[in-house]
């Protein structure tokens, strides 16, 4: 049960809640339609002002609540960073892609890379001056993440970097990326991956947007022919990147189960209903009641989490069964939202109802039904992970990842 | 399973008392004793009940000190209940404890209900007889009238699906004030087993290990109980804590049934594999944790919204009946699937489950009803929020 503050914790949202009311952006409370906007230039504008954002909450010492002081961070505890996003959201302020980055790639730097890396790279990464991407998936590498082909190789102090990702997210605007490479195909595939951080900004990338499902230019294709990066930007030395790797995946995956930034809600609809009458309908509130008992078994389940974070214990709720449910009952909202527009369900965009947020969400699946892992990948880290159900045979551990067969 | 499931939001004095209770119908009740008693087509076996009642206190778990019971809250009884449920244990426990008297509690207001619950307390029996032929979840739609008033009134027409009333010593009755409508004129009337004019006829249920009855009343004698014809908001309010607690029950059974289909999945081999190492069989598992996971999350936020008077108890309590019932029947089916032609066999347990999940799914109104009830609820309470009035609001949302 989501249990009440503490005092100490009471007054550090007292302070959370002043220091907001001081610099929350002029924008705050009226993010929703701008996200349906996918163009260009607002999708440039969305950037823009997360980058100043974050710019303001590291100025306040807000930046990152939990990482250590001499890395920029507040010092403080997982429940403080919660209270911070509460307060957030409050207040109108959606997260971010730096959010995102900053939980998947910070954290490993701090467990993984050199005090060199830290000192270079986590300061600005706080203060949303430079821009990352996650360069792991590529064409005959996604679920099987640890069969990457692009070729890394040492010449000098250099690692050089030859070939292809894909579905990078915002590559188009970063600053820095970090890639998964191979470096030796002649140990067994998870054996020669090597974690390396690259700059963005050089003649060997080429990054080509791919328009998504919804229509937005969400993730791209990146080519690298000749990329350099010093050694020193090498985490956890040559061929041993996939610990590291391992490690940026497992956060990824609390990222996704505890962020609750749910945009629409079935009590929404419920309302909207009962305002046009459509609620009279039995069929109606049968889709409805669906989605609003959803709603809330989704809502009790993120407090779990978060009682456990509260807590101080080990989550007794994996992550998967969030994401799983977020994505499949999410994408049943919408549909019954769209079915519930009747014949405006056949529109979209600025002619359907509200902007066609509905029509967007239904479409959207895919973000998180295969972002972040595939949701059969996640049944299966089900499976095996949580209930202990044996693992398919394998027939690739073991061997040289140069005789391995890969399509195509 | 080759990891416990973690025990979710239980202190250690409750881990214990579970297991106390795990341990006691696994002794007491055994599959075989349970065999037994569908066998015998008795409804239970009531020196097992006495047991319960005088090592464990059972039936008066959850009633007030002040009733004559040991004061613990929804909870203890939702554990007991979940105990219950996972060895399908036939004991009156959900008829007397988690129906009959919380409604009587909800209509006299705890501490004052002595009268009536002491006796439920030390292990005499008593159901509550409010659903008539037709079936309908709704206690507005009662339309058993008494007949005269005050102390001496009398009860003619029939009640259906009575859990376990053969061996009560007291049936709690809804019936109606004559004329009266809707919620208005409701009433709960005592009747004793032994008064004249009652008959009790066994049903067949669809879940043999749950005890059904048409109680037929030929101007039975009663006593009201309260006030006759203002009980309307304790019988909904008792049942809409039953709901929550029914749902717990289920939670239980549910438990048992994703451990029984995966430590089978783990050890029956077919190619030469563990059946578990197909993804067809691993993801119905996974899947019945994902529902696993809803149903105890939600059932137990419904609990422990009435122990603490949470505001929100009454759509948390629809919440849960509406979410778990689904999702446990789905899980039993897909434990029979996973059992191949085992599954299919009366002699395997997991048709029992099945039958369970079913008709637990039903009883006290199904997934539709509450989804149904939820909607208008929040239609309500969204109306009253635009219109400037304070919302009957948890913070839970
Ligand atoms: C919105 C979005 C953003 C993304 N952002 C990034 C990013 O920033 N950086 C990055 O590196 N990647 C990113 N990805 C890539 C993402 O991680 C991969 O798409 C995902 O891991 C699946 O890989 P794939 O596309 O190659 O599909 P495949 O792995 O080829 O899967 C195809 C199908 O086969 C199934 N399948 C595969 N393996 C198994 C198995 N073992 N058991 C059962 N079924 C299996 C899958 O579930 C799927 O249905 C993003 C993807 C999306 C959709």
């Amino acid at each position: 049960m989501r249990r009440a503050d503490t005092a100490e914790e009471a007054a550090f949202r007292a302070e959370v809640r002043s220091w907001l009311e001081a610099n929350a952006p002029a924008w705050a409370g009226q993010a929703g339609p701008a996200v349906l906007d996918h163009s260009v230039e607002a999708e440039r504008a969305q950037w823009k002002r997360a980058q100043e954002w974050q710019r303001t909450k590291y100025d306040g010492g807000w930046a990152a609540i939990t990482w250590p002081r001499e890395h920029g961070g507040r010092g403080g505890t997982p429940v403080q960073a919660l209270i911070f996003a509460e307060e957030q959201a409050r207040f109108g302020i959606p997260g971010s892609f730096i959010d995102a980055f900053l939980g998947m790639i910070g954290p490993a730097l701090i467990r993984f890379g050199t005090d060199e890396q830290k000192a270079r790279y986590l300061p600005p990464m706080l203060r949303g001056d430079e821009l990352w991407c996650q360069l792991f998936s590529e064409p005959e590498a996604g679920s099987d993440l640890a069969a990457v082909r692009t070729r890394g190789r040492v010449e000098g102090d250099e690692l050089v970097i030859d070939g292809q990702k894909v579905w990078t997210t915002s590559a188009q605007y970063a600053d820095k990326g970090f890639i998964v490479c191979r470096t030796n195909p002649d140990v067994p595939k998870h054996a020669g991956i090597t974690f390396a951080l690259i700059d963005m900004h050089q003649p060997g990338i080429e990054v080509r947007p791919l328009v998504t499902v919804r229509g937005d230019r969400h993730f791209n294709e990146v080519f690298l022919s000749n990329v350099r990066t010093e050694l020193s930007n090498v985490v956890n030395g040559i061929d041993r990147g996939w610990p590291v790797t391992t490690f940026v995946l497992m956060n990824e995956g609390a990222f996704i189960g505890t962020n609750d930034q749910g945009r629409t809600s079935a009590e929404d609809l419920v309302a909207e209903a009962a305002a046009s009458g459509r609620l009279e309908d039995a069929v109606v509130r049968q889709r409805l009641g669906v989605a609003c008992v959803r709603d809330r078994v989704l809502g009790l389940l993120r407090d779990r989490l978060k009682d456990a974070l509260l807590d101080g214990r080990a989550p007794d709720v994996d992550g998967s069964v969030l994401k799983i449910l977020s994505a499949e009952w999410g994408h049943d909202k919408a549909a019954t939202a769209v079915w519930l527009q009747g014949a405006s369900g056949l529109l979209a965009g600025g002619d359907a109802p509200q902007g066609g947020l509905w029509q967007d969400q239904l479409l959207s699946r895919g973000s998180t039904s295969v972002g972040g892992g595939t949701l059969e990948v996640h049944r299966n880290g089900l499976g095996e992970r949580a209930l202990g159900l044996p693992r398919e045979p394998r027939f690739d551990r073991d061997v040289p990842f140069k005789a391995l067969k890969i399509s195509s | 399973m080759p990891r416990e499931l973690a025990d979710f939001n239980l202190d250690e004095e409750r881990v214990a008392f579970r297991d106390t209770l795990r341990r006691f119908v696994e002794e007491a009740l055994p599959m075989t004793a349970v065999r037994g008693v569908i066998d015998s087509g008795v409804a239970f076996e009531r020196d097992v009940w006495t047991r319960a009642c005088d090592e464990l206190g059972l039936a008066g778990i959850a009633i007030d000190e002040a009733d004559g019971g040991q004061g613990f809250g929804a909870k203890e009884l939702a554990i007991a209940l979940g105990e219950l449920g996972r060895g399908l244990a036939p004991l009156p426990l959900l008829a007397s404890a988690g129906l009959a008297a919380r409604v009587v509690a909800a209509v006299l207001g705890r501490g004052k209900a002595g009268e009536w619950l002491g006796p439920v307390a030390a292990g005499e029996i008593a159901t509550l007889a409010w659903l008539e032929a037709g079936g309908d979840w709704d206690p507005a739609a009662t339309a058993l009238e008494v007949e005269g008033q005050g102390a001496g009134v009398r009860l003619r027409g029939e009640k259906h699906f009575v859990l376990d009333a053969p061996q009560a010593e007291r049936i709690f009755v809804v019936a109606r004030a004559p004329g009266s409508h809707c919620d208005e004129g409701l009433g709960l009337f005592a009747v004793e087993r032994e008064a004249a004019g009652l008959s009790i006829h066994a049903q067949e249920g669809l879940d043999p290990t749950r005890s059904l009855a048409r109680v037929v009343f030929d101007g039975a004698p009663a006593r009201p109980v309260g006030e006759a014809g203002a009980a309307g908001p304790g019988i909904r309010r008792g049942l809409e804590e039953a709901s929550a607690l029914l749902a717990a029950e289920m939670v239980g059974g549910f438990q048992q049934v994703l451990e029984t289909a995966v430590a089978y999945a783990a050890e029956r081999h077919q190619f030469s594999r563990p059946i578990g190492s197909f993804q067809a069989i691993k993801h119905k598992c996974a899947d019945m944790l994902i529902g696993f996971e809803g149903a105890r999350t939600a059932s137990d936020a419904a609990i422990v919204a009435i122990d603490e008077d949470d505001p929100d108890r009454a759509e948390l309590a629809m919440v849960a009946k509406a979410h778990v019932g689904p999702a446990y029947v789905r899980a039993a089916i897909e434990n029979m699937q996973i059992h191949g032609g085992v599954g299919y066999t009366w002699e395997y347990d997991a048709h029992l489950y099945y039958r369970r999940a079913v008709s637990s799914g039903a009883l006290l109104g199904d997934a539709t009803f509450h989804q149904d009830a939820l909607v208008r609820r929040i239609a309500a309470r969204r109306a009253s929020t635009t219109t400037g009035a304070t919302p009957a609001q948890g913070g839970r949302r």
